[in-house]
């Protein structure tokens, strides 16, 4: 060993009494952590490739293994953690800037488990979600500012281009290229049956899928992968991206070796060559810029379509919204610091945004004071992570929200933070042919519905408790949520009261 | 051959009446109307006065000719097609123009040719008759720009930092270019006759398309750039 040497984060322990050395986690570890010593006919194992996903684990039919993590420890301090002690050795190994996968992995504050839910007690009493009908569809996009009517008096119910979701959640942007083939069937699969949408991200949208198309999201974003005029014909909305909750301010760079076969022929690029997605777009400056974009994707989709913006939560989230509001996009998607990555500088994802819950209230109360919060409906997305934070996030304002990474532990994602490595042995994040066909499209997308309907049964019964049974008449409704353990000035954000207020 | 004559209409309905349009046609009294033909294929259509942003944005597979200068955003991420202007353009046109040719007879202003890709069949081809503003061919990964300085009366051929984080393509500029800073990661060199002969057919047509000589335009030397690597931020990361 040397001075480069890093004591493995995990420990991978198998129980030699139940081992039937049947190779099954051999087989199984895209990492090659585990081999057959054919001498001494057992099996082996080096740590050091163990990224603890878990995948020999689940499939171990004698269940003779189980990983944990190492318990070889760093002198290090208050000071000087673990994790901070090994970057450091990991830099001065490698000069590299520190790559990282999946959210913000920090002890930095979850709102959503500091905030409490209301229910009704005697007067206006819970209503009971299994007898009674109890509403979840969403429409997402502008909302007349008052009634219209023709010359003779008749009223024009003419509508700006909405959404119509059956809960008030979809699945966030994740590129063909960040995540697999099968991955992105699943979604196309489950949104569908579930009446929602997913989002290409910016990889464009694989020729299968098109006709998916009224339950897709197309992005466009800085570096406008894939897009072209048939590409944004066929989504039911076209969202722009601006920013992303994971690295807020910075652009993304899908590394050549990924550029191959489908991937290019979808981003519309040769194989080989470096994806680069600039950290702004080159052509917009400020607000007006903006509003060029939106309406020329409007012009080039004839206004049948709603535009999403899609910015990062950050710190002066409110005024942002406020502009963007204005610039003529329908739906605004705020992305909190917590949201998931397939590659992301380490110090940008622990340290650049705000927490999601807090900007989306700022923005919400913006919006309303300025009287134009129904210019625009509101997506909140960076780490939701259950039905509780849905409806929390509907109290705090938002219209409906994005889930990610909530919908990748479905697909069996067990949150091994190394989708950069390309190496997913789930078949979600990565491109190899043999590892991708371990994610069977109809299981993904039969489990990520099972998870959506299980939220929706656990969105009526929150309703129901507090007697609302419409998810519209929660939306801002913040007398429904109470603090617990915060300050004076998180709760004035938040615009909530104190739980015993 | 159809007549619009935009005088009083906004962009909405200038592009409603292009839609339903024939396949030829010329917009009259053009002033600043942006989007114009957006997203559209299979037209032909000349604008007299000056379009506004975004010309052309999305193009897919349609002819454009402007008798006048033109503004920002010309051609953004256009597909296919022909946009043909007689006089200047503003900035970031043909920003990651995948396809098509945008041929302009004056100068462009900054980040012309911004994140220009190439793939398969399609090869987007920009020619700049003047000069070009900073930033030009900035994160290039593909396709042509070629820089002729016709009327640049001693004025550099582009601004500062041309080939910016430039991974693909080729860029052309007319002259020896020594009084140009390009940055690391690319190569500049003077043009082959055989890497002329790439650029051959798209200088005629060109040239027959503004009325300049192909051979005169050649008879001085071009400087070619071509970038040293495909993958410019391999070995940046470290994982963790």
């Amino acid at each position: 060993m040397s001075i480069e040497f890093i004591y493995p984060e995990f420990e991978v322990i198998r129980n030699a009494d139940r081992c039937i050395s049947c190779r099954a986690c051999e087989r199984q570890c895209a990492n090659e952590a585990h081999s057959y010593d054919e001498k001494l006919k057992i099996m082996k194992c080096d740590d050091s490739k163990c990224v603890n996903c878990q995948r020999c684990v689940s499939f171990c039919p004698v269940r003779a293994l189980k990983i944990i993590k190492s318990n070889c420890t760093l002198c290090g301090n208050a000071n000087w953690p673990a994790q901070t002690m090994k970057e450091i050795y990991k830099q001065a190994n490698s000069g590299g800037v520190l790559l990282s996968s999946m959210g913000n992995p920090k002890p930095l504050p979850v709102y959503w488990d500091k905030i409490l839910i209301n229910a009704s007690q005697v007067t206006n009493p819970s209503i009971d979600p299994l007898r009674e009908p109890m509403e979840t569809r969403v429409y997402l996009g502008k909302k007349p500012s008052k009634v219209q009517r023709a010359k003779d008096g008749t009223l024009d119910c003419s509508l700006p281009p909405q959404l119509e979701l059956s809960m008030p959640v979809m699945f966030s942007a994740m590129s063909y290229g960040s995540i697999s083939y099968n991955a992105h069937k699943s979604l196309a699969l489950a949104a569908a049956e579930l009446g929602i949408l997913y989002n290409t991200g910016e990889g464009g949208l694989h020729e299968d899928f098109y006709r998916y198309g009224k339950n897709t999201i197309v992005q466009v974003a800085s570096g406008r992968f894939g897009v072209h005029a048939d590409y944004l014909e066929a989504g039911a909305a076209i969202e722009i991206k601006i920013g992303q909750g994971a690295k807020p301010g910075i652009g993304g760079h899908l590394p050549g070796a990924k550029i191959i076969g489908d991937i290019s022929r979808t981003r519309m690029i040769p194989e080989g060559s470096d994806a680069i997605s600039p950290a702004p777009h080159h052509d917009i400056y400020s607000i007006e810029d903006l509003r060029q974009l939106v309406f020329s994707l409007k012009e080039a989709s004839e206004y049948k379509k709603p535009v999403i913006v899609k910015v990062a939560a950050v710190h002066n989230i409110a005024a942002i919204a406020s502009g963007v509001a204005r610039s003529g996009a329908d739906i605004i998607a705020i992305d909190g610091f917590r949201g998931g990555t397939g590659a992301a500088p380490t110090r940008i994802r622990d340290h650049v945004g705000i927490p999601i819950e807090l900007a989306l209230a700022a923005v919400d109360q913006r919006l309303r004071d300025e009287g134009i919060r129904n210019n625009v409906s509101l997506i909140a997305g960076g780490s939701i992570r259950s039905a509780a934070d849905v409806v929390k996030a509907i109290a705090l304002g938002a219209d409906a929200c994005y889930i990610a990474t909530a919908a990748l532990l479905a697909l069996g994602c067990h949150l091994c933070h190394t989708c950069h490595s390309g190496k997913c042995s789930w078949g979600i994040a990565t491109q190899r042919p043999e590892l991708v066909k371990r994610l069977d499209p109809a299981i993904g997308s039969k489990r990520l519905v099972n998870l959506m309907t299980a939220w929706k049964h656990e969105i009526k019964e929150l309703m129901g408790g507090m007697g609302i049974n419409s998810i519209e008449a929660l939306r801002g409704n913040r007398l429904m949520l109470r603090g617990i353990g915060l300050t004076e000035k998180e709760l004035e954000i938040l615009d909530i009261s104190h739980a015993g207020e | 051959m159809q007549v619009i004559d935009a005088a009083n209409l906004d962009y909405r309905a200038v592009n409603e009446a292009l839609r339903n349009a024939e396949t030829d046609y010329i917009i009259k009294n053009c002033c600043g109307q942006r989007f114009i033909a957006a997203g559209m294929s299979h037209k032909n259509l000349t604008i007299e006065g000056i379009p506004g942003n975004a010309l052309g944005a999305y193009l897919n597979n349609a002819n454009i000719t402007v008798n006048a200068n033109a503004q920002d955003a010309v051609g953004d991420t256009m597909n296919e097609g022909k946009i043909l202007i007689r006089g200047n353009i503003g900035d970031a046109a043909g920003y990651a123009m995948r396809g098509g040719k945008i041929y302009v007879q004056g100068n462009a202003g900054y980040r012309a040719g911004i994140h220009m890709k190439a793939y398969r069949e399609k090869f987007p081809v920009m020619i700049i008759g003047g000069s070009a503003g900073s930033f030009l061919g900035e994160y290039q990964a593909g396709g042509v720009i070629i820089v002729l300085g016709l009327h640049n009366d001693n004025k550099r051929i582009v601004g500062n930092f041309p080939c910016t984080g430039m991974h693909g393509g080729k860029m052309f500029l007319r002259g020896c270019c020594d009084d140009i800073r390009f940055p690391k990661q690319v190569t500049a060199r003077r043009a082959a006759p055989e890497e002329l002969d790439e650029i051959r057919e798209y200088l005629s047509e060109y040239c027959s398309d503004l009325g300049y000589s192909a051979a005169t335009l050649l008879s001085e030397p071009f400087t070619v750039i071509t970038p040293d690597s495909k993958n410019p931020y391999k070995q940046m990361y470290a994982a963790n």
